[in-house]
């Protein structure tokens, strides 16, 4: 129950937005993040939309674990 | 999936174990407050990885879990009433309460129904004026909000035959419940991804004030725990406790 899972967002119509995510497509609310658009990756529990997914972030999260690791195992 | 064989890099993975087994510190006592990082943690034998430097330990933060007997028992009683369709997440239907489950109550002919979502449950709603549909709200932060936006739309569409059961619960104050108790000596907590995702990390900075422990929100993937144990271990070794997000989503929003 509790897992979230990233969709992409094909299209909106209103508080509902369709989403697919390998092959699978499903309509979510978007009542909770008004703020996404066709595109966007969105995290979905239970029918609905609570956040959204930053590409940006994601690839600066990764830089991260190689960037941490590098300045603590040189300490 | 983009980015899942990244954050699952086998190779970043053993950098951050020797990281964490390069410690001097043995035995630390780490709670992985969530069934999310539970199920992470097994599918990926994270435990036996960082064994004997770090234990991890299981928390309560499973909302189906926690749901006590007298709440089953209610549920129960609403869907025997001939009116009621009791719909719910599939989790709850093996349950037991005092004496029943839903699945047996759903067997002995009372129509409970499984929905993936609140908004399944507007439809069937919809679908049937003439009966009461009773959504079994169960859940922490993540849920809760999902549920009463049902309710919103539940109101804009008009549909008046929809109520809910509202058994949900507060992951804060779990956790103070559990280190205010004492029983369990705990070195630090990893801080749920998608609850956080709702609340923020505020909430949690009670945690090193009153407790002087560190927490780390951190997400699902086995390199988000890896690092979020090494953060947490590093933190114990230079004698400092703090609330530290790891989790990409929430960095804008706290």
């Amino acid at each position: 129950m509790c897992l979230a899972v990233p969709f992409q967002v094909k299209s909106i119509e209103g508080d509902y937005a369709h989403v697919e995510i390998g092959g699978v497509s499903r309509k979510v609310s978007i009542m909770l993040t008004p703020e996404v658009t066709v595109g966007d990756y969105i995290l979905v529990h239970t029918g609905y939309a609570i956040a959204k997914i930053d590409e940006a972030e994601a690839q600066e999260t990764l830089k991260l674990f190689d960037e941490y690791l590098e300045v603590v195992e040189t300490e | 999936m983009k980015f899942l064989d990244e954050y699952r890099d086998p190779a970043l993975a053993k950098r951050l174990v020797e990281r964490i087994h390069s410690h001097s510190l043995h035995g630390l006592r780490v709670m992985e407050f969530c069934g999310g990082h539970t199920v992470a943690i097994m599918k990926y034998g994270l435990r036996q990885l960082l064994f004997p430097h770090v234990e991890l330990l299981s928390g309560p933060g499973c909302p189906v879990c926690v749901t006590a007997n007298a709440e089953i028992d209610k549920a129960i009683a609403l869907a025997k009433k001939p009116e009621v369709i009791l719909t719910t997440f599939g989790d709850m239907l093996k349950v037991p309460g005092s004496y029943s489950s839903l699945q047996k109550t759903r067997a002995d002919g009372g129509d409970v129904r499984i929905v993936y979502s609140a908004q399944d449950a507007l439809e069937i709603a919809q679908g049937n004026p003439d009966k009461r549909i009773v959504f079994l709200g169960i859940g922490f932060e993540t849920t809760a909000p999902t549920i009463a936006a049902s309710i919103l739309e539940a109101q804009d569409r008009g549909i008046k035959n929809y109520c809910v059961l509202s058994l949900h619960k507060l992951c804060p104050p779990v956790i103070k419940a559990l280190l205010d108790s004492g029983e369990t000596k705990l070195d630090g907590i990893i801080l749920p991804g998608h609850v956080s995702a709702i609340i923020g990390s505020h909430p949690y900075e009670f945690i090193p004030r009153d407790f002087g422990i560190g927490g780390v929100i951190a997400g699902f993937e086995p390199l988000d725990i890896l690092l979020t144990v090494e953060m947490l271990v590093a933190q114990i070794e230079k004698i400092i406790a703090e609330c530290v997000v790891f989790y990409a989503n929430l960095r804008e929003t706290t």
